[in-house]
């Protein structure tokens, strides 16, 4: 799988690096979502969907 | 189209202080989710129930903040002043360019970073329960001097100070207050809050208000002494009340469900998914979001026209069947769902992972200090906040 990020609508609300640690950090300076690991494993998948559904900006989106 | 029929009243009396009214439920789930209500205030509106329904609405730019009339109450309301600086009330692009001055500080690892300290804090305020002993009134032992203290200390304001904004919070939340008194009790917040400004800028501490004065004098384009108030003044009073209320309404819900709270006193490393479940079932934005629509908007299959209101039921959609199985029970062992008691969109809540943190260190903490705690009252006279804008209890007399 591959994650995809989009800086613009990230609005710092952290749920992905809450969800799924390995793969969302935030940027330091203003909270924006940094992509740890674009290409993650299959253990990872429930926990980046988890991500997806919780993230209020609509700002990460999964692709085969 | 005038309307011929008064609308229905928004639904706010409860069968059970822990669940939201059975009316709502019947709504979200009917033929009509999306449907005209009237406010205690005189005005009508739609009330919007099903969870997709208003994550569509919170995420959608057709949908203003910045008709801040307060609905909930019965007192004649006017639009207050527009302040800049105001994040409830701003829309983009101005709201995510203010917004992000803070998100740095909230960050996840921010969070982490201050955990041994709300720990110690937490602990402190238990050891003196504990010493106290008899009957204890957990909301002022614990659940409020908690939260207050950590955003004294986060933000840099006197934790002796703490009478200004509490008072000043519980006026504001209170559903009845005129809005002459609700301005009033905003001003003199402002002129405390003011005055703090320039105290700190003569003599600056490690904390947050000092950091962004110390940006605003480097030539932060966006920020003065009116957004610092601004900013002040939202994370003072949102950052202690609310999660106030999530200690002591959480607390009560578990004494009640002996069951679960045997779960969470013998694995308290069930602390994060209890807190995911509490906030899901406890919903203490227990009215609604309000939002207006700039132009027609379509949700749902229902035809919001431009200018109408949209009270937004958060509490509906977190028992929406849609989101989860058997809504209605709690249950703390839970998988997490995507709730919207922070709300959702780009105005959720900026410190949720602040509030997520402080209540996962009280609720690992709480019953394995104070193992056959209850309460010392039937609850039934638990005096539950029906009467304020964030849900509750005033009071919550426990013994051990």
């Amino acid at each position: 799988m591959k994650v995809l990020i989009d800086e613009d609508r990230c609005c710092g609300a952290g749920n992905c690096a809450l969800a799924a640690p390995e793969v969302f950090d935030q940027r330091e300076e203003d909270g924006i979502v940094l992509l740890l690991d674009p290409a993650p494993g299959e253990s990872q998948r429930p926990l980046v969907d988890d991500a997806v559904s919780r993230c209020p900006a609509a700002a990460i989106s999964v692709v085969e | 189209m005038t309307e011929t029929m008064s609308a229905p009243a928004f639904p706010t009396q409860r069968q059970c202080p822990f669940h939201p009214p059975q009316e709502i439920g019947e709504v979200r789930d009917g033929e009509q989710p999306i449907s005209r209500v009237s406010f205690p205030s005189g005005d009508t509106g739609w009330m919007v129930t099903r969870h997709a329904d208003i994550r569509a609405v919170l995420t959608d730019p057709r949908f203003t903040v910045r008709n801040r009339r307060f609905v909930f109450s019965s007192q004649k309301q006017e639009t207050p002043p527009p302040r800049r600086g105001m994040l409830l009330s701003m829309d983009a692009p101005e709201h995510p360019a203010y917004r992000k001055l803070l998100t740095r500080e909230f960050t996840v690892r921010r969070m982490q970073h201050l955990r041994p300290r709300i720990q110690q804090i937490v602990d402190e305020h238990l050891d003196a329960m504990a010493a106290k002993g008899g009957v204890v009134d957990l909301v002022e032992a614990l659940a409020l001097p908690v939260p207050s203290l950590v955003i004294c200390e986060l933000l840099g304001v006197p934790y002796a100070d703490r009478e200004h904004f509490q008072t000043v919070t519980a006026d504001l939340l209170r559903l009845d207050i005129t809005f002459e008194r609700r301005q009033a009790a905003v001003d003199e917040f402002d002129r405390y809050l003011g005055v703090l400004v320039k105290t700190k800028r003569l003599d600056p501490g490690e904390d947050l208000l000092s950091d962004l004065i110390a940006r605003a004098d480097a030539g932060d384009e966006l920020l003065d002494d009116e957004v610092l108030v601004s900013f002040a003044f939202l994370l003072l009073v949102a950052g202690h009340e609310t999660t106030a209320n999530m200690i002591g309404l959480s607390t009560a819900v578990l004494l009640e469900n002996p069951d679960q709270l045997a779960l969470l006193r013998e694995q308290p490393e069930l602390a994060d998914k209890a807190v995911e479940e509490l906030l899901r079932y406890l919903t203490i934005i227990h009215l609604a979001l309000q939002r207006t629509a700039l132009e027609d908007v379509e949700i749902g299959g229902q035809l919001i026209k431009k200018g109408e209101l949209v009270a937004l039921s958060v509490s509906a959609a977190n028992f929406d069947p849609a989101l989860l199985d058997e809504a209605d029970r709690l249950d703390i062992t839970r998988q997490p769902v995507a709730h919207l008691s922070f709300g959702f969109g780009p105005h959720q809540c900026l410190g949720q992972q602040l509030a997520r943190m402080e209540l996962r260190v009280v609720f690992s903490t709480l019953f394995t200090r104070f193992p056959t705690l209850r309460l010392a009252v039937p609850i039934s006279e638990v005096p539950f906040r029906t009467d304020m804008a964030i849900y509750g209890v005033h009071e919550l007399p426990v013994r051990w």
